[in-house]
């Protein structure tokens, strides 16, 4: 972590250290700021106090038991989390999902999307002074916290999606609490561009700041909103279908300035099209079917099959107790998170442990490009920055 | 051979083409295409997938090495790379040994490796030979060993 960032008695520049303790910094990330008066000339983004070895404990656990740590990566949009890890094992194990699990996979999943926009809309429009948009941000966020409570019985850390499907059958009520609160949502997201998209001083403090042209986003490796922001139409979804996602219709919000207004409307835009990938996933669902794939060896029996055969109660206890070995070899799976691409890389050895997992986190990714916002500009506009491009430092870290 | 000739992706028949000494061995698993590269080959095929205005594979999604400890060549750095106009994946594989784990750095191909390859000599202990700030990026500056190598106890040396 040393820094590049040097000062001579002579230099006429100032070195001003924010962080690793910022309120703004949504975490615990430092940036060494050198400043020309108020202009920015260089940032340097400094990491690492969250690191917890995440992917090192991954190589001592089972393949199941390392879906409650894909939680914690990235605790605000922990389903898609558990979705690529679990589709990056099932692909390197060769196990077909049923498409009742995998549209309930994609219901949940987009409202992580909805939910992790508003943590980011709530938390970045008060970083700017936009204090009461924070409170309808979280009202309606704990709205959905309340849909994932019903169905895995856990608020944020989910881990709902197991390998092959789902952890549990969802309660019967879900879809009703569901479509309650997409039948309220549009109403509630007009609310918050009431308050915001035309407001003078909102528009002031975000257009035209923090302008990511598209080679650069392209060049740093910039993913998610926040490329797309910059003009890309580079989506997961869209270009690497999983999870049955070439079977909805949906847009993908393009906006071309690249400013942090630009990113603001992609945001909002993508919150629209989420609620319109539910409303589809709602209507696929079929009301019966299995939620977890059936396959001897790599997916435990269903409870009546583990209590009434013998061969049952055998796999439970091999698959609970040894976990299961998927053939040696490599995989790399992305899903789009609301980040941007989140790539699992897992490496098998044959064993009942993964040999390596690594993630493409793409907070971490995007962080980099932090300088390319900032520097430059006014000191002022960096909590903007750091803002727009919505990082988790928990994912950044791992 | 001849029908997997034709299916193998056009990157990779491109690159045989370019230089067929310059690739040990192509590997699809799951479909996934892997091209495993020698070290010295690494940064002219990188070059040409990302120039190559046929492939423009313009995106590098991450890097990620690999300990095969006992093994030698001990380490493995893996290359995604997406071609964002072809919207096609590709890994590039390059092995390396313990005695020598230096790979040259792509950062001049792709800006966004600065980072990925800072966290793989901090974790993993991979150099990448001409980085312009090859340090620790995770760790503490003042860290000892590469917590990701295999031969590193999970709870630490304490």
């Amino acid at each position: 972590m040393a820094s590049t960032v040097q000062i001579t008695p002579e230099s006429q520049t100032m070195v001003l250290n924010m962080g690793p303790q910022h309120p703004s910094t949504h975490g615990v990330l430092r940036v060494i700021l050198e400043l020309d008066g108020e202009i920015v000339l260089k940032a340097e983004p400094v990491i690492g106090y969250l690191h917890t070895g995440i992917e090192k404990n991954f190589e001592k656990l089972t393949y199941s038991q390392c879906i409650p740590l894909t939680d914690r990566m990235d605790y605000l949009a922990n389903l898609s989390n558990n979705l690529g890890y679990c589709l990056a094992v099932e692909k390197l194990a060769g196990i077909e999902v049923p498409k009742r699990a995998q549209y309930i996979r994609v219901l949940l999943t987009e409202l992580t999307r909805i939910q992790s926009h508003l943590v980011w809309l709530g938390t970045h429009a008060i970083d700017l002074g936009a204090m009461s948009v924070f409170l309808y941000c979280f009202r309606e966020r704990e709205e959905i916290l309340k849909i994932f409570e019903l169905v895995s019985g856990q608020r944020m850390m989910t881990s709902y999606f197991r390998i092959g499907g789902l952890a549990l059958e969802p309660p019967p009520t879900y879809l009703e609490q569901i479509s309650k609160f997409l039948d309220a949502f549009p109403g509630h997201l007009a609310e918050y561009e009431d308050l915001l998209t035309e407001n003078p001083i909102w528009k002031l403090r975000t257009q035209g700041v923090a302008v990511l042209k598209l080679e650069d986003a392209i060049a740093m490796g910039v993913s998610g909103p926040s490329l797309r922001g910059s003009g890309s139409d580079y989506d997961v979804r869209k270009y690497f279908p999983y999870s049955s996602y070439e079977e909805f219709d949906f847009n993908v919000p393009v906006q071309t300035a690249g400013d942090v207004y630009a990113r603001y409307q992609c945001r909002l835009a993508e919150m629209r099209e989420s609620v319109k990938i539910c409303r589809q996933a709602m209507q696929k669902i079929p009301p019966q079917g299995p939620f977890r794939a059936e396959v001897r060896g790599l997916i435990p029996p269903s409870r009546e099959e583990m209590k009434t055969s013998i061969e049952g109660l055998i796999y439970h206890f091999k698959i609970w107790t040894e976990g299961i070995t998927p053939p040696p070899g490599e995989v790399y799976q992305a899903i789009e998170s609301p980040r941007g691409e989140i790539g699992f890389y897992v490496c098998s050895d044959g064993s009942n442990r993964p040999y390596r997992v690594k993630v493409r986190a793409p907070s971490f990714v995007n962080l980099q490009a932090l300088p390319k916002l900032v520097v430059g500009k006014l000191i002022a506009d960096v909590v903007a920055s750091i803002g727009t491009i919505d990082i988790v430092l928990g994912e950044v870290d791992r | 051979m001849e029908s997997e000739q034709q299916n193998s992706p056009l990157a990779v028949r491109k690159l045989k083409e370019r230089d067929p000494q310059g690739i040990t061995e192509v590997v699809y698993l799951r479909g996934e295409a892997t091209v495993v590269l020698p070290r010295n080959r690494l940064l002219s095929a990188c070059e040409f997938l990302k120039n190559d205005p046929e492939l423009k594979f313009d995106f590098l999604s991450d890097i990620t090495p690999v300990d095969r400890f006992p093994i030698e060549p001990r380490f493995e750095v893996n290359y995604h790379l997406v071609s964002l106009s072809r919207r096609e994946r590709l890994r590039l594989k390059v092995r390396v040994t313990t005695k020598d784990p230096a790979v040259p750095t792509v950062t001049g191909v792709w800006p966004t490796a600065n980072w990925h390859e800072r966290e793989a000599w901090d974790l993993m202990g991979v150099r990448f030979e001409g980085h312009p700030n090859l340090t620790r990026i995770l760790m503490p500056d003042d860290w000892e060993g590469h917590p990701h190598r295999k031969d590193y106890p999970v709870e630490g040396y304490r």
